[in-house]
Order: C-alpha cells, then sequence, then structure tokens
C-alpha cells in the first residue's frame, strides 16, 4: 500500500494563508460570543434568583429551552429561519450578517450554560451573606452585584473556562449558519486533496493551540482567585 | 511501570500501523483481473445526487453513474449480483482508490490536472458543464457575466464556487460574485427559495436532478461555463483496467446504451444532453 498519503503534511504548508484566516475566524466567533454570553448568561442567573416569581419562571423556561435544543437546530433557526425566510439581517453585506446570526445563535446557546455555572456559584455563597445585605438595606440587585456575584464568579472560573473551551469547539459547525470557519476550510481542504490524515491532524492541533492554553489560563485564574473561606 | 505503559503504547501503535499496511495487499493485481476471476467488483458512487447515483430508503442505489457502473462491470464480466456500491464522498474518492477500498469510483468525478497524480482515469464517459439554478422568475441572470454582484452559494467542501470567482472558466473570466457559505445543496436549494442566494452552481447534471425534484420553483439557467469530463478513477498506474473500460465506454456510446440512460434519468429535466461521446483521453 501506498503509505506516503499517510505522513504527507505539504497541504496544510501550501494552505497556510487560508487555514490560519479559518482560525481567525474562529477566534473572532468564540470571543464575541464569550463575551456576550456572559452578559446574557449574568442577566439569566439574575432572572433565576430574582425575588419576582414572574422573573424566575421566564429564566427557567428560557435555560430548560435553549439548553435542551441541539445547537445545530439554533443556529439553523437562526440562518435559515431567521435571517433567511423572516428577512431579519444585521447586514447586507452576508459575511457580516451571516456572522452576527453565527454569533447570536452560539450566544443565546452558551448565555445557558453560564447561567447554570452561575447559579451553582451564587448556592456556594453562604445565606447568611445576603441577610447580612439586606439587614444593611442594600436592595436585591446591589446584594446581587456588590456580595453575592463577585464571590459566586470567582467560585466559578474552572467551569467557566470550560465553557469557552466547549464554546470554541461548537464554532466548528457555523457553516450551518453559513459562515465559514476553519473546520469548513478543512472540508474545503478534504475536497481539493482527499481526506488525508494529516490535514485531519494540523487542524486537531490547530483547535488544541487555542483551547490547551485557555484550559491552563482559567486553572490559574482559579486557583489565584479562588474566595478564601 | 512509566517505561512498561511507554511500551504497550508503542506495541499498539505499531500493531495499528501493520494492520493498516495489510488491508492493502493480496488478491488480484489489476482490477481487470478480479473482475475475471472472482466475478465482484467494489464500485464507489454518490449516494446523495439526484440523477446521478442517489441511494433509496429500501437501499439500492439508482441513477446514470450507478447505471455506467452496472454496464462497464457487465463488460467486464461481473453480473449485477456481484457488484458492491460504497458511498463514495467527493473526500474520501482518492483515499478509497488509494487504499483499495474501492475498485472503481464512478461518482461524478471530474478529471483534473490536480487529482491525475492521484487517480487513473478511464472516459471520460461524459462531459458536464457546470451551470446555474437560478428561481423561476429570475430572467437576470443568462451568461457567466450576468453573474457579477449576485450572491452564489458556496457549498463548504465543494470547488464549484472558484470556476466563477476565480476564473477557472472556459472564457477565463473572473466573475465578482458575493459567496454565501452553506453546508450543502439542500440548505443552497432553501437559501435560493428564500432569496438569500441568487444562485446555486455546479454540474448540469447534479442540478438537473435537483430541478426535477423541486418543481416549478426553480430552473437551470442554461448558460454553462464548463466542461466537467466525468471519468471512471481506478487505482494509480492500473492501465490495463483503464484501457480495457475505455474500450467499454466507446461500445457505450456507439451500441445506444449511452443515450438511453441519458434519457431514462434526464428526460423532462431540461437537461442539454450531449449526444456524441466525450473526445477519449489516455491513460496515464
Amino acid at each position: 500500500m501506498d503509505t506516503s498519503a499517510l505522513f504527507d503534511f505539504s497541504p496544510l504548508v501550501q494552505e497556510l494563508d487560508k487555514i490560519l484566516l479559518g482560525f481567525w475566524a474562529t477566534i473572532r466567533l468564540t470571543l464575541t460570543s464569550a463575551v456576550i454570553a456572559l452578559v446574557l448568561g449574568t442577566i439569566l442567573v439574575a432572572m433565576r434568583v430574582a425575588p419576582t416569581p414572574v422573573l424566575r419562571w421566564a429564566g427557567a423556561a428560557y435555560v430548560n429551552v435553549v439548553r435542551n435544543t441541539p445547537l445545530t437546530l439554533v443556529l439553523i433557526l437562526c440562518a435559515l429561519g431567521l435571517s433567511d425566510t423572516m428577512q431579519l439581517t444585521f447586514s447586507g453585506d452576508p459575511t457580516t450578517n451571516y456572522f452576527w446570526w453565527a454569533v447570536a445563535g452560539l450566544s443565546v446557546y452558551t448565555a445557558t450554560f453560564v447561567c447554570e455555572a452561575l447559579r451553582s456559584g451564587i448556592n456556594t455563597v453562604s445565606m447568611g451573606q445576603a441577610e447580612a445585605a439586606r439587614a444593611i438595606g442594600l436592595t436585591f440587585t446591589q446584594t446581587l452585584r456588590l456580595v453575592v456575584l463577585p464571590q459566586a464568579f470567582r467560585s466559578v472560573i474552572s467551569p467557566l473556562g470550560s465553557i469557552l473551551i466547549a464554546l470554541a469547539k461548537n464554532t466548528t459547525i457555523v457553516i450551518v449558519a453559513s459562515y465559514l470557519d476553519a473546520a469548513a476550510q478543512m472540508k474545503q481542504m478534504f475536497d481539493d486533496y482527499g481526506g488525508t490524515i494529516p490535514i485531519f491532524l494540523g487542524f486537531a492541533f490547530g483547535y488544541m493551540v487555542l483551547t490547551l492554553p485557555t484550559g491552563f489560563l482559567f486553572g490559574w485564574l482559579a486557583k489565584r482567585l479562588a474566595v478564601a473561606r | 511501570m512509566q517505561i512498561r505503559q511507554v511500551g504497550v503504547a508503542l506495541a499498539a501503535a505499531g500493531a495499528m500501523i501493520a494492520g493498516l499496511t495489510a488491508c492493502g495487499g493480496g488478491g488480484a493485481t489489476t482490477v481487470l483481473q478480479k473482475a475475471k476471476d472472482e466475478k465482484k467488483l467494489v464500485i464507489g458512487v454518490k449516494y446523495d445526487q439526484p440523477g446521478l447515483g442517489l441511494k433509496k430508503p429500501d437501499g439500492t442505489v439508482e441513477g446514470f453513474d450507478v447505471d455506467v457502473a452496472k454496464y462497464i462491470a457487465g463488460k467486464l464480466g461481473v453480473p449485477e449480483s456481484g457488484i458492491e456500491f460504497k458511498e463514495a464522498r467527493s473526500a474520501n474518492r482518492e483515499s478509497f482508490l488509494k487504499q483499495g477500498q474501492v475498485d472503481m469510483v464512478i461518482a461524478s468525478y471530474s478529471i483534473t490536472e490536480a487529482r491525475k497524480p492521484q487517480v487513473t482515469f478511464s472516459g471520460p464517459y461524459y462531459l458536464a458543464h457546470q451551470d446555474s439554478l437560478i428561481r423561476a422568475d429570475d430572467s437576470s441572470i443568462t451568461s457567466l457575466d450576468t453573474l457579477k454582484g449576485k450572491k452564489v452559494c458556496q457549498v463548504s467542501g465543494s470547488n464549484s464556487w472558484k470556476n466563477i470567482t476565480e476564473g477557472t472558466n472556459k472564457q477565463n473570466l473572473k466573475v465578482e460574485a458575493t459567496l454565501v457559505p452553506a453546508g450543502g445543496y439542500d440548505e443552497c436549494i432553501a437559501k435560493l427559495k428564500s432569496s438569500a442566494v441568487d444562485v446555486v452552481t455546479t454540474d448540469d447534471t447534479i442540478l438537473a436532478g435537483f430541478a426535477k425534484r423541486e418543481g416549478a420553483s426553480v430552473k437551470v439557467a442554461g448558460a454553462p461555463f464548463t466542461d466537467e469530463k466525468y471519468g471512471v478513477g481506478l487505482k494509480k498506474g492500473d492501465l490495463e483496467t483503464c484501457n480495457e473500460i475505455n474500450k467499454i465506454i466507446g461500445e457505450m456510446w456507439s451500441d445506444g446504451t449511452a443515450a438511453k440512460l441519458l434519457d431514462k434519468h434526464f428526460a423532462g429535466t431540461g437537461l442539454k444532453m450531449e449526444t456524441a461521446a466525450p473526445p477519449a483521453e489516455g491513460c496515464a
């Protein structure tokens, strides 16, 4: 058997510029979605622990519906449903438009996981602290903002890191939202050069370059910022 | 302990490589020989292209490529019951042939310079042309240059869009079209119908199959701008089989089978069918 194809890494070198562009798209998608998901997730968790039953109910309903819907379906709904069929567009330029729809889909999905991680963090803050905050006259929002959430965030840095890594890898399916990322570039190269193991390995390595340091960074942050109790 | 674990891992890796190498060896040397001796062939076809190669719910495959495969196999002495069809995706056709997982590939496989170093091609058995699928009420697209500024669907893992934007067409014309990526042709057609794209482009044979399925809402523009020489892919260097299949393809056109098969699969789709055998290319 011809084994040379097993070790032929040259396509990776030839198409390096396109591969890097693909990973740059992955990075942009990940970072933008991460920021929006963090904001959305914080709002959601505030709703879920709010004293108003309607807010609690709405927060729980959102999390349970979106978290249990496959991400592929969320993205297809965004691109084919909302953007193409309903004509709700962010921009007349397809690339910009689908980028933001992909970010929207990834964010609303990831926000549910951020919300649940934060909620578990809130549970680590002892009840007495919230009661003490109430006793000195802080409102619900002030209690959450000044006392509970800062501690909750610091106790869930590791899980948030895992969610960020999952998000980075989830971007591989944004092609269903009509946006090209590194995974789409890989498929393109499979068509040009045939599906070979070196191409696959090269892309797997590329994702690890992104996710491994993320894991280490968050592990270090978690240790450094842990709340001493 | 550590050293032992590394040793075990190395042994496992070695066994894997040995296993991989073993797959390719043994058996007949050429496909021609195998067809004669064993009366069996494994043929790679598409499973997702209506008109060319489509797997039906009952497990059988049908299409023009499939019938060509049956004709060629029959002439090589293999009965229909001796053919095993395997799904050949665009991405795995070369590796299937190299590793001997299929004996030949008949799967809208265009003969290109880039593929020639890896694959020996018989044929071409059909000359397809890249064309555009457009909405039925769209009269603005009549030729390649009218694609300028239009939104063209870019299917992930396919190169058809390059022929428009990078000028690899018969007119060497680089057309500035806006590319809209999509995961597959079905998504492209959904986008076409909702006006998110204006053009879905690939071989006219494939488009004809889609147009037939979609009915009156879409049509093929009828403005071809490339020649796609569909060849029979063989393992690199199998010239004996290649020459034999070239003879069979010649017969297929001269005895009227080709025209009959084209009519069977593309009648009523609006496809401008080729009526004569495409000029043969030598085996290499």
